[in-house]
This record gives C-alpha cells, structure tokens and sequence, in this order.
C-alpha cells in the first residue's frame, strides 16, 4: 500500500542528520547536579553496610544516596518484585548498585564515588542455571526458596507414541550465550521537581509508563504526581525496559533529595555492567521423525539464566516455549522450560524475546534431520510447515489471517536461486581453501504480547481550528520510526497529507498507559489505535457536515484532503469541514482504543489461543568458510517477511537490515565474556557488535497479506527480522565446511 | 590560541585549553550533535572533522585541536538551512533511525568523499568501519553514500 518509489520518509529524519535532535544528554537544565552510581566489587555477598562519609566530605559532593534514603519502596519489578534501586540485603550481581553519588560536576561525582566503602561478606555464588535448579543450591534469593523463576510446558499428543512411530531419532544439545543490546545511546535520565510539585522525568527508555511506575513507587508519590516526558532515544532493543526505568528513578530521587535537577548519565562500561542481556539457553533437543519425512515428535528441555533479577523472565520463555516447534506441525511434543536465578548478568527483553534461541536450535535441527534422511532440508520443511488451516503445537487453528509461510519460503528460493546453489556447496570436500555455502532458516512468530500480557492501547486524535493535526499514541519511538508510522497510518485513515500531522511527543500524564513498546506491538498496537481514533474522528466530521451536503453521514468518504459525497459529486475539502464543526460547537478530537484481540491459555498443558495473529519470515545467505583461518566472509543475504501491509517502506527495510545485522552479530560475533559472574568486555572495543565490513549486501522482500486482526492491517516487523539468521548462518557454515556448530557465537576452527 | 568551529573563530582561554573537546563543544557551544557513546575512542559517535579529515574525538582535550578547523554536524547543512547532498541522501534513502550514530556517520562519510568521489560500495563500507551503528544493519547507509558521490565528483568545493 505505501508508494514505493517514493524517497523514504520520517518526521524525525532533518532533525537527527542536522544533530539538532536533543536526546536526554542534549537537554539544558539550569543549576543542575550530576549524579554516578556507585558498584561494589561482589558477584554474591551479605551487604552489612556502606560507608559513604569519606565521599560525602569530598570537593562539590551534595549527597551520597544508599538504600536507607528511599522513602518509598526499595523493591519493585514487572513480574516479580526483586529489583532493588539500591543493594539493601545482599549484593546478587557485580552490576548492582550500592550507592548513588550526587556531585556539582560529574568529574566530582567520579571521584567521590571512588571513596564509597562497602561492607560486604562474600557468599558462594550460582553460575550455572543447571547446578541452580538442584535441590540444596545457594539461593539467590532466599524467600523464594527456590532458584526457579518459571517452568512452562507443553503436552501435546502422546510423546512416548510419537517416538514409537518415528523411523529417525535426532537428538542434540545446544547453548546460546548472553547479547548485549548495545543501543548507541547508553542509559541517562534527568529529573527534576516542577513548581507544582510533579516530578519531572526526561530518560532514555522505552517504557515510559513503568518508568513512572517504578519513580513513583521508589518516592513514595502518586502516579499523578510523576510525569514521564517521551524524549528521543539513542536505540532500545527491548533493551531500556526495568534498569532503564532504575536510572530514571535513582535520578528523581536524587533531584526530589537534594531539590534541584539532577542528571544520571551511564557511562558504556556501566550500562553493559548493569544492564539486562538476551538470556543464555541450554536447548536439549530430540527430534522424531518418518523416513517420509514427516515429524512426529519433539522432546525438548530448555533452560534460560535468568541471572540476579526475574525481569520479564517468565514472558520470554514463555515464547521459547509456545514457539519450540518452530513452523512445523508436530503432533507429539513435550516441553519443559525453565527460567532460572543466578549470581550471573540479568537478562530480560531483547528484540527477538525468546525466538532467536530457539529458532538456532529448530532450524539448525531441521537441516540436521534433513541430511540424516538424505532428503532436501526445503522439502522436509515444506512437509512440515504450517499452512493455511493448520494446528499449530498448542492447539491454535491458523485460519484468522493469511498464512504465509509457503509465501515467504518461495520468495527467498526464488530470489537466491537456492535449491540450485545448495547443490554445489561442498560440505566439506575437495580443497578449495575458501569454501562456498549457503543456508536457510525460517520461522512464525505470534504477534505482540500474546498471553503474556495485557495488551491494549490508546491514540487521540485532536484537529485544530486551521485543519492542522496533532496525534498522541502511548507507544514510544524507539527510534524504529513509529511516530512516523502511526502518522502516516492517520494520513492513510483520513485521507490528507502526512504534512498536516504533527506527532505530539507522549507525556504519561496526558495519555493513558498503553504498555510498553516491546514485542514489535507498536505498528499493530499503536496503529490499531490510531486507525480506531481516525475512523471516530471521520464520524464526527460527517455527522457535522452531511446536513449542509444534503446526504447521510455515512455516504461520505475521505480523500485528497476533501469530504466527498460520491452519488452527488458534491465534496467540501477538509479544512472547512473543520471550520464547519467549531461553528457547531463540535471538536474534532478523537480517541481510539485498540484491544488485542482475545487469546487463552492453559498453563497446565500449555495449549490455547497463545496469540492473536502471526507473522511468517524466511532468510537465507551466502558465505565462504576459509579453512585455513576459520574465518567466514559473508557475500549476500535475502529475507522475505510478511508484515501484514507496509506502512513506510524504507523504514520497513531498515528494520529488516538491522534485525538482520544483530542477527549476524548474534551468529558470529558477539560474545559476552562472563567469568565468574563478571562481564569481562564491558566497552565496545571488546563487545564486538557488526561493522559496515562485517555486513554482506542484504535485499529485503516485503510481503503484504492484510490482517483482518489489525484495524491498519499492518503487522509486525522489528523482531521478525532478528531470529532467523544465527541457524541461516549455521546451516550455510555446514554446506560449507561439512561441521555443524551447536553454540553461539560460531567459531569455525582452522583445519590443521 | 584561537579555534574555528563551523566556521567562527573562538578564543580559547587557558581553562579551556584543558577542557575534554567534547565537553566545550557540548556544554560551552551547546553543539549537542556530537555524542559520546563509549568514551574510548571505539564507536565514532563523536567523530567531527579537523581540518576536513574525521577524528574520534572523546579522548581529546581542546588544546590538541587548538588553532585547527573543526566542522561538527552542525556546520555541514548549508547557510540557508538546507541540507547538505549527502545528509539529503541519508534522509531519502532511510539510512536514519534512532539517529545516535547520523552526526558521526555523515561527516566520516562526509570526509571520505571529499577525498574518494567515486567509491565503490566496499570502499564505502570500509570508509566507515570505525563507525559503528546498532538499528540500520548500514545497508542504507551505504546507499546513501553512495548516492551522494556522484555530486563530489562534480562539485569543486563540496
Ligand atoms: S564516543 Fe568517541 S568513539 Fe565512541
Ligand atoms: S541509527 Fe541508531 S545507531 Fe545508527
């Protein structure tokens, strides 16, 4: 539906390539104060004290803030409240924070920080999730008596029947480790106490309404009395959830403490100290399949650390665990996952939310079987995939929307010329030293929350008296472009130029809390709302100007900037039919509300509904493994998603080519050095994310099938895009070299 | 000791000798489009350009820079508001979206052009190896650059 040959096109773009865009950093605030967090040197230890007085008495320190300054709670968290804003009890990590140093300059604060002493007795410490599950492990967290976070399971069919009928067994083990979002922007917020008394909060973070949930709870104040300003944000990734949300609230406390403004600004090697990371999983994996090559069975164990903290734990594998079978029909499967505390970096959301890990394993497993039934690895897809009508592993019948799984499977075919090059890929042989391979991975994934959460959200629509337009949603941009998504949806729904809309940047004092902007819900969520909002708002305008146009409200039609009536010809253009309303006493203000449709779910077998709609991607690449070094030269990639109807094209693609980068940082390059509950590689030179060398030529093919579930029919595409091409890579690694790769990040071992 | 920042002339007093360049251009300019990602020299958020050639500027202190020309972000659009040839390819073919990296990006591409006018997309991709950017997977970045090249290539003073 979007015009593509039009130049791209974001509300945000001559602000940021001027560096006129002021994120949180950039903002001015008089009499401001500077405030860094204070660490401790322990993974896991009793915290009896922490002596601030050699740091208070330092040059330009204002206030040296521990755990005993909170007045509010000191505990809080999304699911489960274990977060602390201050160590209180005990130190479970090395990225929690023990102290927050308030100083004139920042270079004050750095140096007063330094003098913070604690007291602290170490404990032994639980690294390994397996070792944690046992009965007798060091708990993390005493009061749960437990270091299970959450079990998920699935029981479909009978599984012990299911391998009874299989002629092939395939059985694996695989570990995928920690990733670090690292967003540009690290974490800062700045706080300041407004005349009235509200807390002012301005912070990179993508959920300003837990943001404020969590400022709020920590002061002690009504939700009223906090308001959570939507500022420009250096990048997210699911990643500036719960710790960004901390920032925030250690800087208003800090500024409500010493009554003046106060900014908390992270440097790099704090934000990857601190931050939540994309889980580790330990995938055990049995597959069970006919020589025909149909699946009958699937046994899986996985295991997530869940590090210190639960986070949206429970939430990510719930994913993993909805998800397991990948886009297969399987009618026998048993599953059991397991999100687990450790003394270990926490872990929350990431982009991708729980698939990445097991779609390296579904889909390097899939080529694994292939190759032991010598049957093409698409073949054995296409016998198993889902299509239309199909039944998905927790009961689902996929028959709401279009599946397009086949769709996104032959377009990638077609565009690589796949089953033609996957002929000639070695696969170990001959002695070429850089040997050629391609692979392919595919994958569905339910859209937005799913059962995991509640899931609605609201748009307001508000014309003013010269037929300009300001739009409000609770959905943030994250830097994605969704503000110019959703504007571009409203244009679309009334049928102006995109010109007229100005995106009003969200205060959570002005629009209700709609959720947060992770599970790639903002196009379908925010879109639904603002769709919703724009239909309201064209009622209204036609039930003001059909009696002048002599025909019923429900004749007119929005186009071209004019209110048409078609029978008559007759139109009026859209501004004085605004005109018109102000003359009636009638505002042109709207409000939308988009529910998710319903979905179920039953914990016990783990069947139900689990999400409203899905979306089917497919990604292939080309590589050569040299084997003398081991090094592996990307040479193209191709995707192919569906994403319901594409709203901005360009900025779809650039979704595609970044999910696919973290993708290919995900297969090959990233690596979060952890040893003994200490991240190692805390900085960018060290944390190696994707350069514009690592990077081969990517294409991108949008595939658009409306939902009839989306008010916009658009869908999704931020987290579609990250899943796919860790086992795309693996899989072309293995045609390559003839070696499978069980772990992330791949290491190809020189031979000889 | 003076400084020319877009094109001004600054004085610059002892005290501001020794200030982080980043910080005077930050907080005494209030230039906020240079950024400051990782404080090592490792992301090229803070690249500007001395003298028209891209540094990494986090680690520098104002007097290794002083009586040099410095262009940041801000001075690259034309007098008249307009934007710049390359940041009008960087806005047209969507090579933009959380924005952090743009400022550092456009001038290290910026720099490379006025040198290399007619790249090839590997010599761009190496161009920016220095630059790193998390949302865009550079693809688009690439192509922006190299739909600016051709106006180097024709232009005496780009
Ligand atoms: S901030 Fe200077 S290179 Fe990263
Ligand atoms: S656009 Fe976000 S880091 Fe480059």
């Amino acid at each position: 539906m979007a015009d593509l040959n039009k130049p791209a096109w974001r509300n945000d773009a001559f602000a940021k390539v001027t560096g006129r865009t002021r994120y949180t950093d950039d903002l001015k605030f008089p009499n401001l104060l500077h405030a860094v967090p204070v660490y401790s040197e322990h993974v896991h230890a009793t915290l009896r004290g922490v002596d601030t007085r050699a740091a208070a008495a330092s040059e330009g320190v204002v206030r040296v803030i521990t755990a005993r300054d909170v007045p509010g709670t000191n505990r809080f968290g999304q699911i489960v409240q274990d977060f602390r804003v201050f160590a209180d009890d005990r130190i479970r990590h090395n990225g929690d924070v023990v102290a927050l140093v308030v100083a004139q300059t920042r270079d004050q604060a750095l140096r007063a920080a330094e003098m913070v002493r604690v007291d602290a007795i170490p404990l032994p410490s639980v690294l390994d999730p397996e070792e944690a599950m046992k009965p007798g492990a060091m708990l993390v967290h005493e009061e749960f008596g437990t270091n299970i976070i959450n079990t998920h399971r699935i029981r479909r069919g009978d599984i012990e029947e299911g391998f009874r009928v299989s002629e092939v067994i395939v059985e694996h083990e695989f570990a995928t480790p920690w990733v670090e979002h690292a967003y540009m922007e690290p974490e800062v917020a700045v706080c300041q106490v407004r005349s009235d008394g509200v807390m002012e909060v301005y912070g990179s973070m993508q959920h300003p309404f837990s943001t404020r949930r969590f400022v709020s709870a920590v002061l002690g104040v009504p939700l009223a009395d906090v308001e959570v300003i939507g500022t420009p944000m250096g990048g997210g990734f699911g990643g500036k959830d719960d710790t960004a949300a901390i920032v925030c609230a250690r800087a208003a406390l800090a500024a409500r403490l010493t009554g003046r403004p106060v900014k908390l600004m992270y440097r790099r090697d704090w934000s990857i100290r601190e931050s939540y990371k994309r889980h580790p999983y330990r995938v055990k994996y049995k597959m069970g399949l006919t020589r025909a090559g149909r699946i009958k069975a699937v046994h899986c164990t996985i295991i997530a650390d869940g590090g210190a903290y639960c986070s949206v734990t429970p939430w990510v594998t719930w994913r993993s665990t909805v998800q397991c079978c990948g886009p297969y029909e399987v009618p026998h499967v048993h599953c059991d996952t397991f999100g687990v505390y450790t003394n270990n970096p926490v872990t929350g959301a990431m982009r991708g939310f729980g698939s990445p890990q097991v779609n390296f394993v579904v889909e390097s497993m899939i080529d694994i079987a292939a190759q032991r039934l010598n049957m093409s690895a698409i073949e054995l897809r296409r016998i198993n995939m889902v299509r239309q009508g199909s039944v998905t592993i927790t009961g689902q019948k996929l028959d709401n929307h279009t599946v397009a799984m086949e769709q996104v499977l032959d377009a990638v075919l077609r565009e690589t010329d796949f089953e033609n090059k996957v002929r000639t890929c070695p696969r170990g042989a001959g002695h070429e030293e850089e040997q050629y391979g391609i692979g392919l991975a595919m994958s569905y994934r339910g859209v937005s929350l799913g059962a995991e959460g509640v899931d609605f959200c609201a748009a307001m629509i508000n014309v003013q008296a010269d037929g300009s337009i300001l739009i409000e949603t609770g959905i943030h941009e994250n830097g994605q472009g969704a503000e110019s998504a959703m504007m571009l949806i409203a244009a679309r729904e009334l049928g102006v130029a995109v010109e007229r809309i100005r995106y009003r940047r969200s205060s959570t004092s002005v629009i209700p809390d709609s959720g947060t902007t992770v599970a790639s819900r903002g196009t379908i969520m925010g879109g639904g709302a603002v769709t919703l909002a724009a239909q309201d708002l064209k009622q209204k305008i036609a039930e003001a100007v059909a009696p002048a146009m002599d025909c019923l409200p429900g004749e007119l039609e929005f186009r071209d900037e004019q209110i048409v009536h078609p029978p008559s010809g007759r139109s009026t253009s859209f501004d004085k039919a605004i005109q018109e309303m102000f003359s009636q006493k009638r505002f042109p203000h709207a409000f939308g509300v988009f529910k998710a449709p319903t979905v179920t779910w039953d914990e016990h077998d783990g069947q139900g509904k689990a999400y409203f709609t899905w979306v089917y991607g497919c990604q292939a690449i080309e590589l050569m493994v040299n084997r003398k070094t081991g090094k592996v030269r990307l040479l193209n990639a191709v995707a192919a998603h569906d994403v319901g109807s594409a709203v901005n094209r360009a900025m779809l693609e650039g979704q595609f080519y970044g999910g696919m980068a973290m993708g290919i940082g995900y297969a090959l390059h990233e690596d979060l050095e952890v040893v003994d509950g200490r991240i190692q590689n805390a900085n960018l030179n060290a944390y190696r994310i994707p350069r514009a060398m690592d990077m081969p030529e990517m294409k991108a093919i949008i595939i658009e099938n409306p939902d009839p579930e989306s008010p916009s029919a658009a869908k999704s595409i931020g987290e579609p895009t990250n899943e796919l091409m860790a086992p795309a890579i693996a899989n072309a690694i293995f045609n390559a070299s003839g070696k499978r790769h069980f772990h992330l990040p791949i290491r190809c071992v020189p031979e000889g | 000791m003076t400084i020319t920042v877009n094109g001004t002339v600054r004085e610059l007093t002892p005290d501001v000798l020794q200030k982080r360049l980043v910080e005077y251009l930050r907080e005494d300019l209030d230039l906020t489009g240079t950024k400051n990602a990782c404080d090592i020299g490792a992301c090229g958020a803070c690249t500007l350009l001395i003298d028209d050639l891209p540094l990494k500027i986090c680690t520098k202190r104002v007097h290794e820079v002083a009586g040099k020309r410095i262009t940041t972000i801000e001075g690259l659009a034309r007098n008249d508001g307009t934007l710049h040839p390359l940041q009008q390819a960087f806005v047209d073919h969507g090579a933009i979206q959380c924005g952090f990296c743009t400022p550092g990006m456009v001038l290290t591409a910026h720099a490379f052009l006025l040198k290399h006018p007619t790249p090839t997309r590997s010599e761009i991709r190496r161009a920016i190896y220095g630059n790193l950017c998390r949302c865009t997977g550079y693809q688009q970045i690439v192509d922006a650059i190299a739909a600016a090249a051709p106006y180097y290539a024709t232009h005496s003073q780009p």
